[in-house]
C-alpha cells in the first residue's frame, strides 16, 4: 500500500483561457439568430478550463483513491459487493439503448421495452409474484412503494384503521423510515437472542391496526428465519399483509422463494442481488412484487405484451382500465432501465443452475469465513449461517481493541472494512458479508490477516488502535464531517483561507 | 435535596420536587460515540412514558429517545443545538429536557444507581 494521496479538483487545475480542443472559426452569419434573448446567458458558465493531459491525468489518479469490488475484497456485510461482470457493462451500454429518447413511441422501441417485460418475468419467477414493476429507483424506493401499495389495498377494502407497520428491531433502517414517509406508524418487535423474530412478542402485536409486518429473511444478522410461515400465517389471520425486505435474497436465489413463505409484497435490490454496480449512492433498482390479487395495485406505467395476429408486441400501460386504488408514477418513465438491463443480463447469463449455485456458493463462503475465525472473534449465535454473519468483536476484548479498529487495520492490508456497529442487537458487531464471487485464496488472505490483527490485538494493541497506519488519508474526522460537512470547493476554499 | 433515577433504555432523570431533568446516562454516550446531533422536542410539548420524545445521533448510530416518565416540557438545552459534543463531555450536566412531571409515582418503576450499575454489566455480555 502506502499509495501516494491524489487530493486535487478539477478547478483548482483550471487556468483562465485554456482549452483541450479547438474549433474552426464558425463559418456561419446569424447561428444563433432566432433564439429568444430570455434563454441567451448573459456571462459564461463557470467551468473548469483545462487542457487534455490534466483531465486525463487527473481523473485517472482520481480513480487510484478508490476502492472497489475491481480492486480489492469487499466484505461489507448486508450490502452485497459481489463482482459486477463486465458482459452486464457491455450489454447496457450498447447504443441502441443508450440513444433511446423516453418520447420515443413505443413501436420505434421494442426490443427495451421487451427487455423491460422479460426482467418482470424472470424476478416474478425468481421471487413467487404474480407481477412485479420494475420502476423504483432503489432498494428503499421499493420499500416506500410496496408500503404504498399495502395502503391502497387495505383503504381499498374501506378498512382505514390500519396505520402500524410493525419491524423487527434487527431491521436494516430503511425499513422504519419507509413506513414513516408513507405515512404509517411504525412499532418494533424484540428479536430473540439467536437473532430472529420472537413470535410470541409478536403476537400481542397483531390487530385490527396493523397493515403490514416487514421481514427480511434472511434477517440481518444473515440467519434464517425458520418460523416465517407460521410468522405469516399469525399476519394474515389479523388482517395484515407480510413485506418482504429483499436486502438478503442473494442466499435464497433458486432455492426459495418469498411469494412460498407466505410474503404478499416485496422488493429486490437490483443493484446488489442482480450484480450491478453500487455503493457510491446510486445509481440502484429496487423492483417491488406482488402476489396475485394485487397487481392492479402497482404504479404506473407498466409494460404489457400483446398478441395481434400472431405477433407479441410490447406497450406502455398507464392502468387506465385499473380502477382507483392503482398508484400513480413513483418515478419517471421506468425506473433506471441501464441497472436494469444489467441485471437482466446477470440473470440470462447465469440462467438457472448459475443463480442457484451463486446463492449456495454465498453461503458456503460466509460460513467458511465464520469457522475460520470464531476462535479468535466472538462468535454470538453459533448457527449455520446465510450469506451473512455478525461476530461481536474479539473474543478477547481485554487489550481495549475494538471493532473500529480491527475495521480500520484491515484497511492497512488492502482489504475493504466489514460493516460495523450494526445490527445493533450487539455492543461490537463487525459483519462480514463475503459474496460468491470470491476464491478461497482470497478468502484464506483475508482469515489470515483478521487472525494477525486479533494476534496484534495482544501483542501490540496500540499498533491496532492507531490504525490505519498506511492509507493516503489516515484518520477522518468523522463528527466534524457529520456537524460541519464540506461539499463545495467553494467551502473548502474558504475553509482553507480562515 | 435532588435524586437521580435510570430507565432500561439509559435515560436518566434528576428529580427535584416536580422537576425532572431528562438526559442520557454516561454508559449510553460511550455506546453510542460521538454525538453529532440531538432531536429535541420544543417547549410546551407533552411526552409520554415509555414513548419516544426525541433521538440522539452519533457517527455510528441514531437512537431515539424514550421518556422516563410523562410530563410537560419547560425546557430544552439549547446549548446542544450547536455543540452536541457536550453530551459526551458531561451528559449528566448537560439535560437534553427539563419537564414538569405529571405523575411522580411512575419513577418507582425507575433504577436507582446501584440497580442500574447492575443492569449495564448485564448488558455487556
Amino acid at each position: 500500500m502506502n499509495r501516494k494521496y491524489y487530493g486535487k479538483v478539477i478547478f483548482e487545475l483550471s487556468r483562465h483561457g485554456r482549452r483541450g480542443y479547438s474549433l474552426p472559426k464558425n463559418g456561419c452569419d446569424g447561428g444563433l439568430d432566432g433564439i429568444p434573448e430570455q434563454l441567451m446567458r448573459s456571462s459564461d458558465p463557470v467551468l473548469p478550463e483545462v487542457d487534455e493531459p490534466t483531465v486525463v491525468r487527473h481523473y485517472n489518479n482520481m480513480s487510484t483513491n478508490n476502492f472497489g469490488v475491481d480492486t480489492g475484497f469487499y466484505p461489507l456485510g448486508s450490502c452485497t459487493m459481489k463482482y459486477n461482470p463486465k458482459i452486464n457493462e457491455e450489454i447496457s451500454s450498447l447504443p441502441a439503448f443508450t440513444s433511446l429518447h423516453p418520447f420515443q413511441p413505443s413501436a420505434t422501441v421494442q426490443g427495451a421495452l421487451e427487455a423491460y417485460y422479460m426482467l418482470q418475468s424472470k424476478l416474478s419467477e425468481i421471487g413467487g409474484m404474480a407481477e412485479f414493476t420494475l420502476n423504483p429507483y432503489a432498494g428503499a424506493h421499493g420499500e416506500l412503494t410496496g408500503l404504498m401499495v399495502i395502503r391502497a389495498y387495505h383503504e381499498s377494502r374501506g378498512d382505514m384503521a390500519r396505520t402500524k407497520v410493525i419491524v423487527p428491531d434487527s431491521a436494516h433502517g430503511t425499513n422504519p423510515a419507509s413506513a414513516a414517509v408513507a405515512g404509517l406508524k411504525v412499532v418494533e418487535v424484540k428479536s430473540l437472542p439467536d437473532g430472529t423474530v420472537d413470535i410470541d412478542a409478536l403476537r400481542p402485536l397483531l390487530d385490527e391496526t396493523v397493515a403490514a409486518v416487514m421481514m427480511t429473511n434472511p434477517n440481518t444478522v444473515g440467519i434464517f428465519e425458520h418460523s416465517i410461515p407460521e410468522i405469516a400465517e399469525m399476519v394474515h389471520a389479523c388482517g395484515a399483509l407480510m413485506y418482504y425486505d429483499g436486502a438478503n435474497l442473494n442466499p435464497m436465489l433458486g432455492v426459495a422463494r418469498p411469494g412460498d413463505m407466505g410474503f404478499d409484497v416485496m422488493h429486490i435490490n437490483l443493484h446488489k442481488t442482480f450484480s450491478t454496480p453500487h455503493g457510491g449512492g446510486g445509481p440502484g433498482s429496487g423492483p417491488v412484487g406482488v402476489r396475485d390479487g394485487l397487481q392492479q395495485f402497482l404504479p404506473n406505467p407498466r409494460v404489457v405484451k400483446r398478441n395481434v395476429s400472431g405477433d407479441s408486441t410490447f406497450e406502455l400501460d398507464f392502468g387506465t382500465e385499473k380502477g382507483p386504488h392503482a398508484l400513480g408514477r413513483i418515478s419517471a418513465w421506468l425506473g433506471n432501465f441501464a441497472v436494469e438491463l444489467r441485471a437482466l443480463a446477470y440473470i440470462l447469463s447465469l440462467g438457472r443452475d448459475g443463480l442457484k449455485m451463486a446463492g449456495a456458493l454465498a453461503t458456503l463462503n460466509a460460513n467458511y469465513v465464520k469457522e475460520s475465525l470464531r476462535d479468535l472473534y466472538e462468535l454470538p449465535i453459533d448457527r449455520v449461517c446465510k450469506h451473512e454473519f455478525v461476530f461481536d468483536g474479539l473474543a478477547d476484548k481485554s487489550s481495549g481493541v475494538t471493532t473500529l479498529n480491527i475495521a480500520k487495520r484491515l484497511l492497512d492490508h488492502g482489504f475493504h472494512a466489514p460493516t460495523i456497529y450494526f445490527p445493533l442487537l450487539f455492543h461490537e458487531s463487525l459483519m462480514i458479508e463475503p459474496t460468491e464471487t470470491e476464491s478461497k485464496e482470497t478468502l484464506d488472505d483475508f482469515i489470515a490477516v483478521m487472525r494477525d490483527i486479533a494476534r496484534e490485538a495482544v501483542e501490540s494493541p496500540e499498533t491496532v488502535k492507531n490504525a490505519p497506519l498506511e492509507t493516503p488519508v489516515r484518520k477522518p474526522d468523522d463528527t466534524a464531517a457529520a456537524l460541519n460537512p464540506i461539499v463545495t470547493f467553494t467551502e473548502l476554499q474558504n475553509t482553507a483561507m480562515a | 435535596m435532588s435524586k437521580t433515577y435510570y430507565s432500561p433504555s439509559h435515560e436518566y432523570i434528576t428529580v427535584d420536587g416536580n422537576i425532572g431533568y431528562i438526559g442520557i446516562s454516561d454508559y449510553a454516550q460511550k455506546a453510542l460515540g460521538n454525538v453529532v446531533y440531538v432531536d429535541m422536542p420544543e417547549q410546551g410539548d407533552d411526552i409520554e412514558a415509555g414513548e419516544d420524545f426525541g433521538a440522539v445521533e452519533s457517527v455510528k448510530a441514531a437512537s431515539d429517545l424514550i421518556a422516563p416518565v410523562s410530563g410537560a416540557v419547560l425546557d430544552i438545552n439549547e446549548q446542544l443545538i450547536d455543540n452536541p459534543r457536550l453530551i459526551n463531555e458531561d451528559p449528566m450536566a448537560n439535560w437534553i429536557i427539563k419537564v414538569e412531571i405529571s405523575d411522580p409515582s411512575q419513577l418507582s418503576e425507575l433504577m436507582d444507581e446501584e440497580a442500574y450499575k447492575a443492569h449495564c454489566e448485564a448488558e455487556q455480555h
